[in-house]
Order: structure tokens, then sequence, then C-alpha cells
């Protein structure tokens, strides 16, 4: 059912944790839909230098959650905000079709995270 | 080598239903519909299997149809009840919350062609309260349809009171016996029932071939049109191997059945108590009152597809009726039935035992399934959440 690459992320999660003192954070879904994600991130000059989850979901969900941290290490807000869960689905080597909307948990995760960066930043 | 936990999906074959098949394929290819000697020696292949399923179960021979496994005989019953209450002007149906989707599929749309479907609740303990039936007849109840042991939580209903009281007041009793027969003791006439569906792939038989169970005189439409087969009410011709095979499996699990269900019930008890100490646990349905194999369970914080992904990693195959799982975002209905919250429904596994399991490849579930269930909490914001105190 599950790519290789999928079981391989599910099995030893990349990032999975928190950050203290994070610069953004995120969360998505709902206990009642089965899946959410909480993404951390730690930001300087406008480039990600870290990034960390917690989930409660699916063998999709966790395995997305630590392709998508794994995809936005390194790179700049605006290209973190670039990130689709069809590129994160593709670097998975596919999901069944059932398991989309966890890969989409995955984009608004990381989406979310940045705009609560974005709004403190402004606040400051 | 894998240790299998779900045998409510279906079971390994025994060696007897195996050697029955081989035994048809190779020396008994006739069909039995033919007049020579070939034929004839199908025939009685076929005729000797619905002899001995209808034995078993305390039936007469007459009043066993092969069928193409659980879902068909569940359909037949429903669809055969309906259409003799029709003509009567009964369009009542009642069945329970918590039926496997063979029936609540048909149901709904019986009920989308204007019949009413009334489902009885199946309360916490995932137990139908006889009571709760009587009130629920009606002038026009055309059927009853509870089934008798859920094949997600193991629940085992009180058959023979229920059906008392269908026969009291003059309904058809039907009992999706699926993941009963084989298991625990049934006897059609000492339990009141009137039709009964089971299936061979749940007792150590092939899969794609079950039976209907329908009592003399109780109304039996046709429901394949076709040949004379099965006393000309499902056409088509037999599938003699895994009619052969059924009946060799059925013959082995009733053979026995009381010390085996006691084995078996000493694992699943087992589980059940070593289980009971993970915090935020609970075992789903009564506690006693289950078949012999099944315990079903819920871990807060944990969502039951990544367990079963787990488990399977470390060599154990088991079930989970997560939403996640199944393509749709609700979790199962049995265990919302049960009154269970989304988020808790989200976190369930099912270990089906059978008498192929030892006490060590318990032992081995015990321990690993802990640790997993731990892994998976460190990582989930819904157990932080339990863990500071939130809701028991
Ligand atoms: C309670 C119950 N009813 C019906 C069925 C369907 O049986 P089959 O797989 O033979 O169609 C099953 C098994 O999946 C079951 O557990
Ligand atoms: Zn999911």
């Amino acid at each position: 059912m599950y790519s290789e690459t999928v079981m391989e992320h599910f099995s030893s999660p990349r990032n999975a944790g928190k950050i203290e003192n994070a610069d953004g954070v995120g969360e998505v879904g709902n206990a009642q839909c089965g899946d959410i994600m909480r993404m951390y991130l730690k930001i300087d000059d406008g480039v990600i230098t870290d990034a960390k989850f917690n989930t409660f979901g699916c063998g999709a969900a966790i395995a997305t959650s630590s392709m998508a941290t794994e995809m936005i290490k390194g790179k700049t807000v605006d290209e973190a905000l670039g990130l689709t869960n069809k590129a994160v689905m593709e670097a998975l080597g596919g999901l069944p079709s059932a398991k989309m909307h966890c890969s989409v948990l995955a984009e608004e995760a990381v989406k979310a995270a940045i705009e609560d960066y974005l709004s403190k930043k402004e606040a400051v | 080598m894998q240790i299998y936990m779900d045998n409510a999906a279906t079971t390994p074959m025994s060696d007897a239903a195996v050697n029955a098949m081989l035994d048809c394929m190779k020396n008994n290819y006739g069909n039995p519909s033919s007049i020579h000697k070939t034929g004839q020696a199908a025939r009685r292949a076929i005729e000797g299997s619905r002899e001995a399923v209808a034995r078993l179960i305390g039936a007469d021979k007459k009043e066993v149809y092969f069928t193409s496994g659980g879902t068909e005989a569940d359909n037949w019953a429903i669809l055969a009840a309906a259409e003799t209450g029709a003509k009567k002007g009964k369009k009542h149906i009642i069945s329970t919350r918590f039926e496997h989707h063979a029936a609540l599929h048909r149901l709904e749309r019986l009920e989308r062609q204007g019949f009413e479907i009334s489902l009885l609740e199946v309360h916490s303990d995932g137990l139908v309260r006889p009571d709760e039936l009587e009130s629920a007849i009606r002038e026009d109840t055309a059927l009853v349809t509870v089934m008798y042991a859920n094949n997600e939580i193991g629940t085992v209903q009180p058959i023979a009171e229920l059906g008392a009281v269908c026969r009291s007041r003059g309904v058809v009793f039907h009992t999706d016996a699926v993941q009963a027969v084989g298991q625990v003791p049934i006897d059609v006439n000492a339990q009141n029932i009137d039709m009964l569906s089971l299936s061979a792939h749940k007792f150590h038989g092939p899969k794609g071939v079950g039976a209907l169970y329908c009592r003399a005189g109780v109304p039996l439409p046709v429901f394949i049109e076709g040949g004379a087969q099965e006393r000309g009410r499902r056409g088509g011709t037999e599938n003699v191997p895994a009619i052969a095979g059924m009946a060799a499996a059925l013959e082995e699990a009733c053979r026995n059945m009381e010390n085996k269900a006691k084995t078996v019930t000493a694992m699943r008890d087992r589980l059940i108590d070593a289980f009971a100490a993970v915090p935020h646990s609970r075992l789903n349905g009564h506690r006693e009152k289950r078949l012999p194999g099944i315990a079903s369970f819920c871990f807060e914080g944990v969502e039951g597809e990544a367990v079963l992904l787990m488990l399977d990693h470390a060599g154990i195959s088991a079930s989970s009726g997560s939403a996640c799982t199944s393509g749709s975002l609700e979790p199962s209905h049995v265990l919302l039935a049960l009154g269970l919250p989304h988020e808790i429904a989200h976190g369930s596994l099912r270990l089906s035992l059978s008498g192929y399991n030892t006490p060590e490849e318990i032992e081995k579930v015990i321990e690993v399934l802990p640790p997993i269930i731990g892994r998976l909490r460190e990582i989930s914001p819904v157990w932080e959440k339990i863990k500071n105190g939130g809701p028991n």
C-alpha cells in the first residue's frame, strides 16, 4: 500500500519533536478527522534553520510531516511558502489516493507555522 | 515468520479443508447437474457437504443454501424478507447500528427504496437489549436482523432471547453469524433462528464460499435466476471444491470446540489483562460476553493505522478500525455506535486469535506493543494534551 520511502520515513521519522522558543508554530487538522500536525520552525534572517513536528495520525501523516520538515530546512521563508502537497507526495514516491488529504495537511502545517512567524514579526 | 493475529479478517486454511479441496479438484471434477457417474460423484460431494453444514448448526439439509460467502448470504436473507414482507404491506426492518456493511449497506439501499429501517442501540458494552427489540417491533415489521457476534469488537448477542422475542411476535429473525460459526456452539432451533449467514474463510475454510440457512416454511424467493441449482433459487454451477472444503473446515472447527475455545479464551484474556495496564487505554465491548478470539482496544493519543504499521514492522499482523485506513475521515461505525468520541475511536487496534496462535506469540505482542504506543505518543500533540491533564 505504501512506497518504501513512505515506510522508511514513517519508521524513522526525521525531525520528530519540539523546538523550545520556536519562531513559528502552526497546528492543523483535528482529532475528529484523525490527523493533527503541529510544526515548529526556527528562523534566522528569513531562513529556516530548523524544523520539527509533532503528529497524531496515520502512517502517511507521519511520513509527510517528516518529509515536509526535511524539504523546508535551509530554505527561505518564501521558498517554504511555495511547498505543495504534490511536491511532498512526489518526494515520498507517491501516496495512495485515499491518503491525499494527509499530504495536504503537511503543506497547511508549514504555511500555518510561517504565518505564525510573520504575524509575530509584524507585531514586534 | 509473521505472527498472524487478524483472524477476524480471515483465517489460515486447515489441512482438512485443503485436502478436501485438493481431492475434489483432482478427482471429482464433474458437473453436479450431469446425470452420469462423473457428475453424480460431484453431486454426492455437494450433498454430503450440505448434510454436514446443516448438522453442525442443528438444521436440516433442505434448509441450507450454498452462496459465494457471508456478504451474499446477508444480501439474500435481507432481500428475501423484504420482498416477502412488501407483498403483505410490511416495509419495516429492525437491525443494529453496528452490523457489517454487507447488511448495513443493503438496508440503506432498501431505505432509499421506501422501507423504514430502525437501528437498535448497542450501548457502551456492545450488546443489544431484548426488551428494546420487543418495543421496536411493529405490526408492519418484516424482518429483524442482528449479527450474532461483532467482527470488530467480538461481542456476542443474546441470540436465543432475541430470537424468542421475534418468534413470539411472528417476525422473521435473521442473524449474520459469520464471526460466530465454528467458534461457539450454534443450534438454530434452540436459538429460535429463522435465517443465518455463514462464511467458510472465517473458520479455516476457503474464501468465496458460504451458506444461508433458511428455516423450512420461511419464504425464500429466487436470488439468482439460472439453472436448477440450490433448489432453483441460486442458479450457477456449484463451486464443488470450495463447498467440500467448507464442510471439512466446519467439521474440524466443531470437533473439540469447547477445549479449543478454552485455550483461545485464555490467550485473549492474557492480552486483555496485559493491556489494561497501559494508561489511557480501554477494551471495547463487554469483558466476558465476547468471542473467544477477539479483543479490541483503544489507546488514547495515537492513531490506529500507525500502531498497525509499527506492529507489522515488528512482525505482527493485526487490524484497526481507523478511518485513515478506509479512506474516509470517519472512524469505524462500530466504535462510534459504542458511543466513543471520534478522537478515541481513531486509536483502535483489533487483535483476533485462532487456535493456531500460541502463548509464545501472545507474550511477544505483550512485549512489543506498549513501546510502540509509547513511541507514537511521544510525537503526538493529542497525547501531550492528555498528559497535561486533559480529559481522562
Ligand atoms: C460479520 C461479518 N459479516 C459478513 C462478512 C462478509 O463475509 P464474506 O467475506 O464471506 O463475504 C464478514 C467478513 O468480512 C463479517 O465479519
Ligand atoms: Zn491520515
